[in-house]
């Protein structure tokens, strides 16, 4: 039982790194951009989150619904204003700059709010758990995370595919020098994809805070994890994102149930294993973006 | 007033010059052909039109709307639509979505998925395969479909012959006849000379970026057709 708990802990476990890879897989989708800022502007959300906490005593699943529309305005400023200059054949410039983007978010945190750990109080929801009989249990705070990264996934795999904008997404994911001849204006699809994946990594930093400390430095670590669960579920799709954050998801688990330092190490050694036998991924562009 | 005016355009690749001062008049509902071998700047000078590569001298005006500075994207909302060399069809969307696409800017006019679909039935039965899988004849039909999708005022098509059989280019170059009638002016740049004198109303020879030969096809006779296009 013990293991059948565990691999459930997993399995909620990729619901929260879906909300991390979502943004990502979205970003590079559309504009095959490689954005190592994305951790980075997870940490920004769960401190601007702690910041709106000091001005107004809510929950910080309430003060959400501020982080995401403010992180959404930076994500179409940012692409608008810096990163679409650095946008072009060669991917080495947009690389370079959000390398440059991840240093300075994470100087700006430091100088801001200190080297200190932060968290977000979420009250009993973090306590409390949901017995689902034979000695099952879970979390209702995971079980809120894994339900909202589906709910995030559904509306964004809906935009895509029925939508107007959404197909103007997929065609410049296509095509970008071709989309421009249907009326699309790529700068227009580009700062939407990072207003939108910025505002699905606010919700990504904002559970990143309730479940666990943070700190000004933790952008990096936060995106390995986000980029293994997108390269093993496939780039650009969207629900490759949520079985590539459930596979990372329960190899950690698991491996952490085997040997506590495990943790990481399970993780990576499944992320390897994927690429070595499915480098395109594991839904490589089924519903894609 | 000629619906496109192309006044003295240049245009480069790095220090490369691909076209010398061009000047042409398409009137409203006709068809203009140009012609040309390999590199000879047809299709930049398409490409230019459509706002995908930059002139750098020059006037470009549709319906007496100067175009060279305006992007891409807002030429297909004045009326300007171009189906690209090598079709390029949105491989990942459904040959409807790729249609659908065509219509982003939701210009009014008759075309429609249904109107498109009637004009070109090889595409109904593939309404919802990905457009990537689909045969050459039936992504250059699909790339003219979605074309056709913008209601545009101008439609330019790049080589749509090319890579195709015989009688998928006998059945392209019959629904250009359907296309025109609706109005549509035109320019096609085309290798199949056979095919462009049988169409246009005026046909154009291209030769190292320049205008070599201009006339109706009735008027132009072989041997000057064949020394404008080899530059003899």
């Amino acid at each position: 039982m013990d293991w059948v708990n565990a691999i459930l802990q997993g399995v909620m476990l990729g619901g929260f790194y879906a909300l991390f890879a979502t943004g990502l897989s979205l970003v590079f989708g559309v504009m095959k951009l490689v954005n190592l800022a994305h951790g980075d502007l997870s940490v920004l959300a769960a401190f601007i989150a702690v910041a709106i906490l000091d001005v107004l005593p809510i929950n910080p699943l309430l003060a959400m619904a501020l982080v995401v529309p403010i992180m959404f305005v930076i994500g179409w400023l940012l692409q608008r204003y810096i990163l679409d200059h650095s946008l072009g054949p060669d991917p080495m410039p947009a690389l370079l700059v959000t390398f440059g983007l991840s240093v300075i978010i994470q100087n700006l945190l430091l100088e801001v709010f200190s080297a200190d750990s932060q968290g977000l109080d979420a009250g009993r929801l973090e306590d409390e758990a949901l017995s689902l009989g034979g000695g099952l249990t879970v979390g209702w705070f995971p079980l809120l995370t894994f339900v909202l990264a589906v709910l995030v996934l559904v509306g964004l795999q809906l935009f895509l595919s029925r939508t107007r904008t959404g197909r103007a997404f997929r065609a410049t994911s296509d095509n970008q020098r071709v989309a421009r001849l249907m009326g699309i204006d790529n700068r227009r699809i580009y700062a939407l994809s990072m207003a939108i994946a910025l505002g699905v990594v606010a919700v990504a930093g904002v559970f990143m805070g309730i479940r666990t400390t943070f700190a000004p430095g933790i952008g990096p670590a936060r995106l390995i994890f986000a980029y293994e669960a997108v390269i093993m579920g496939g780039l650009g799709s969207v629900w490759g994102t949520l079985v590539g954050g459930i596979v990372l998801g329960v190899a950690q688990v698991i491996g952490a149930q085997i040997e506590p330092g495990w943790h990481a190490l399970a993780g990576h050694v499944v992320f390897l294993a994927v690429l070595a036998f499915k480098p395109s991924g594991l839904l490589s562009r089924r519903g894609a973006v | 007033m000629s619906l496109l005016h192309v006044d003295g355009v240049n245009a480069h690749y790095g220090d490369l010059q691909a076209l010398h001062g061009i000047q042409l008049r398409v009137e409203e509902g006709e068809t203009l052909g140009i012609i040309g071998a390999n590199g000879a700047g047809k299709s930049t000078l398409l490409n230019v039109i459509a706002g995908l590569e930059t002139c750098t001298a020059g006037r470009i005006l549709l319906d007496g709307i100067e175009l060279q500075e305006l992007p891409a994207h807002q030429r297909v909302g004045l009326g300007v639509a171009l189906v690209p060399e090598g079709r390029h069809v949105f491989p990942s969307l459904s040959v409807r979505e790729n249609l659908q696409v065509g219509a982003h800017l939701r210009r009014p006019g008759p075309w429609t998925v249904q109107k498109v679909f009637e004009l070109l039935p090889l595409l109904v039965k593939r309404a919802d395969y990905p457009a990537g899988l689909l045969s050459g004849g039936e992504q250059q039909a699909l790339a003219i479909g979605r074309g056709l999708m913008s209601n545009p005022a101008l439609l330019l098509l790049d080589e749509v012959s090319l890579g195709l059989a015989p009688i998928v280019v006998r059945e392209f170059y019959g629904a250009l006849a359907a296309i025109v009638a609706e109005g549509i002016t035109v320019v096609v740049v085309e290798q199949d000379i056979g095919q462009v004198m049988r169409v246009a109303d005026t046909v154009t020879c291209f030769l190292e970026g320049r205008v070599v030969l201009s006339g109706r096809p009735a008027d132009l006779r072989r041997e000057q057709i064949t020394k404008a296009y080899f530059g003899m």
